[in-house]
C-alpha cells in the first residue's frame, strides 16, 4: 500500500551569510493513509521546515517526498495546512476566509454553502460569519484556520503547532475540538509540536526529532484506545508513553544547550 | 467632552490670530505690508461673495473660480498620479526584473525638486494646463510609487502560502491578498501625493498658467494685495485639509478591517 506522505532521505540546507546549515539531515519518514502522525522536537529543530516541505513551500536539498505516490512540486489544496499564527485574511470576514479555498477554485456557491455552515457550526462559529479577524479571540482564528482548510476537503492535513500560541484552557478546548473532528473524518494527519502531551493525546504515532540537524530520533506507536477523551491524559498507560518520550526528548534538550554553535559566540 | 476638546484644539489658532492682531495695531511689523486679519476677512468675503461697488475688480467674487480651477487641477493630476503610480508601484514590489528595471531611474529622478522640472514642463507643454499637470502628478507620482512598492514588500509571507496552499494562483494571490494587503499603504501614499499635489499646484499656476489660486497669490503679491495672498493661504491651507479628510474617510472605510477590536 502507498503511503499517504512518503520521505525518503530529505535533507534541507540554508545558506546564510555565507554560512551554510543543515537544517534537517536524512529523514526517512513514512505516514499511512489516516494515520494522526506527531512530530515531536525541540525548537530550532526543523521541524516546520519538514512541513513547509510536506506543503510545497520548500523543496528539499536532497531527497524526495511523495504524497499519496506523486511528488510534491508546490502548494496544493490537497495537502491543507494550518499554521501557528491562524494566518487568516484579515481584511476578510470569517466566512470569506472559509470560502477562500471554494472560491478560488470557482467551486459552485449551492455546492460549497452547505459544508461551510457545517463546518461552521462544526467548529462553534456559528453566527460569528462576518466577524473580521481582528475581533476574534486566538482560539477563535485557529478554528477559522481549520474550517478553511477542511472545506477543500484535504487528502493530509498539515498543522504547524496550530494551538503552540494559544492559553493552556483554550488549547485543550482547541485539541479536543480536532479531536472530534479527526475522529469523524479521519484525514491523515501531519502534526508538528513540542508539547509531549499534546503529541500522546491526539497522535498515532509520535515521531521524536533531534536537536539542529533534525533528524528522527525514535517513532513511539501511541496505543491509546479511541476515541480518546480528555481524562485519557491521567491514566497510567499515558504516563508511561510521555515517561518514554520524555527521556527521548531531554536527552535532545541537553545535547542542543550544551553545544556550541559552529560559527556562533560564546558571551 | 467634546466641548472640552474643541477648546483645546481651538486655543493655539485664537492665541495666534491674536498675537497677529496685536502684532499689526503695535506695529511690530512694518505698516502697511502686513495687513490686520479684519481686512484680511472683509477682502476675502469681497472675493467670495462679490461687491457692487467693485465688480471690476480681478478679487471681486471670482474666488470660487479660482478655487475650481485649482481643485480640477489637483485631483486630475492626483488621479493621473495614482493610476500610474499604483500598478507601476505594485508591479516593482511583485516582481524582481521590473524593480532592477523601473526602480533605480525613479530613485534617481525623485530627488529633483518639482519646482525644478518648472522650465522643463513650460518648454514641453507651453503655458497650458498639461504643464500643471505634469507637475503635479509628477509630485504625487512619488509617494504613491514608493508607499505602495513597499506595501507590496511587506505582504506577510505566511498569508501568501495561506492562500497558494488554498488553490490560489499568481493572479488570485496578486489580487486577493498582496493587493488587498498593500492598501494601507496605498492610502498613505495617496495621502502624501495629495498633499504633494497642493504645493505642485500653486507653483504651477504662479508660473506655467493663468488662473488657479496660486495665480491670484503671486498676482496679487505683484500688485501689492497682500490682504489677498494671506486669504489665497488659508484658501490651499482650507482645501488641503479637506482632500486629505476625503482620503482619510475613504480610507477607514476601506480598511475598516484594521480598525476592529477582539470582543470574543
Amino acid at each position: 500500500m502507498v503511503s499517504a506522505v512518503e520521505l525518503s532521505a530529505v535533507s534541507k540546507e540554508f545558506v546564510a551569510r555565507d554560512r551554510r546549515v543543515l537544517a534537517i539531515e536524512r529523514i526517512d519518514l513514512s505516514v499511512a493513509r489516516n494515520e494522526f502522525a506527531a512530530i515531536l522536537g525541540p525548537s530550532g529543530c526543523g521541524k516546520s521546515t519538514l512541513l513547509n516541505m510536506v506543503a510545497g513551500f520548500q523543496r528539499p536539498t536532497t531527497g524526495r517526498i511523495l504524497v499519496d505516490g506523486a511528488p510534491v512540486e508546490g502548494p496544493d489544496p490537497r495537502r491543507g495546512v494550518v499554521f501557528q499564527e491562524a494566518a487568516l485574511f484579515p481584511w476578510y470576514t470569517v466566512l470569506d476566509n472559509v470560502t477562500f479555498g471554494p472560491k478560488t477554485r470557482r467551486m459552485p456557491a449551492g455546492q460549497y454553502r452547505p459544508k461551510v455552515a457545517m463546518l461552521l457550526e462544526l467548529v462553534g462559529l456559528r453566527g460569528f460569519e462576518r466577524y473580521y479577524p481582528a475581533e476574534l479571540s486566538g482560539g477563535m482564528k485557529q478554528r477559522v484556520g481549520i474550517a478553511r482548510v477542511l472545506v477543500m476537503e484535504p487528502e493530509v492535513l498539515l498543522m504547524d503547532e496550530p494551538f503552540g500560541s494559544l492559553d493552556a484552557q483554550t488549547r485543550s478546548v482547541m485539541q479536543e475540538l480536532l479531536l472530534s473532528v479527526w475522529e469523524r473524518q479521519h484525514q491523515t494527519v501531519l502534526f508538528i509540536t513540542h508539547d509531549i502531551e499534546e503529541a500522546l493525546l491526539l497522535a498515532d504515532s509520535v515521531s521524536v526529532m533531534t536537536a539542529r540537524p533534525g533528524r528522527i530520533k525514535a517513532r513511539i506507536v501511541v496505543d491509546l484506545p479511541r476515541p480518546r477523551p480528555f481524562e485519557v491524559t491521567t491514566s497510567p498507560r499515558f504516563n508511561e508513553l510521555k515517561r518514554q518520550v520524555l527521556a527521548l526528548v531531554r536527552e535532545e534538550s541537553l545535547r542542543a544547550a550544551t553545544r556550541v554553535e559552529p560559527g556562533g559566540s560564546l558571551e | 467632552m467634546t466641548a472640552r476638546r474643541a477648546l483645546w484644539s481651538l486655543a493655539l489658532p485664537i492665541a495666534l490670530l491674536a498675537l497677529w492682531y496685536v502684532a499689526v495695531r503695535e506695529r511690530w511689523v512694518t505698516e502697511g505690508i502686513i495687513p490686520p486679519p479684519a481686512q484680511v476677512a472683509a477682502s476675502w468675503y469681497t472675493w467670495i461673495f462679490g461687491s457692487p461697488t467693485r465688480s471690476l475688480s480681478p478679487y471681486s467674487g471670482t474666488w470660487l473660480a479660482n478655487v475650481v480651477y485649482s481643485t480640477r487641477r489637483v485631483i486630475e493630476g492626483f488621479l493621473l498620479a495614482a493610476a500610474f503610480g499604483i500598478p507601476l508601484g505594485i508591479l516593482i514590489g511583485w516582481n524582481r526584473l521590473v524593480a532592477r528595471l523601473v526602480d533605480p531611474s525613479i530613485q534617481l529622478l525623485r530627488p529633483v525638486p518639482i519646482t525644478a522640472w518648472l522650465p522643463f514642463a513650460i518648454a514641453v507643454f507651453g503655458i497650458y494646463d498639461a504643464s500643471a499637470l505634469f507637475l503635479i502628478g509628477l509630485g504625487a507620482f512619488y509617494p504613491i510609487v514608493v508607499n505602495t512598492t513597499h506595501g507590496v514588500r511587506d505582504t506577510n509571507l505566511l498569508l501568501l502560502r495561506a492562500a497558494r496552499m488554498l488553490g490560489a494562483g499568481p493572479l488570485t494571490v496578486l489580487f486577493k491578498v498582496v493587493f488587498r494587503s498593500t492598501l494601507p499603504s496605498i492610502f498613505t501614499g495617496l495621502r502624501l501625493g495629495i498633499g504633494v499635489a497642493w504645493t505642485a499646484v500653486i507653483v504651477a499656476e504662479m508660473i506655467a498658467v493663468k488662473s488657479g489660486l496660486g495665480y491670484v497669490l503671486w498676482d496679487a503679491y505683484y500688485v501689492g494685495r497682500m490682504d489677498i495672498c494671506v486669504a489665497t493661504m488659508f484658501s490651499v491651507g482650507l482645501l488641503g485639509f479637506l482632500s486629505d479628510q476625503v482620503i482619510l474617510r475613504v480610507s477607514r472605510l476601506v480598511l475598516r478591517w484594521r480598525t476592529l477590536e477582539a470582543h470574543a
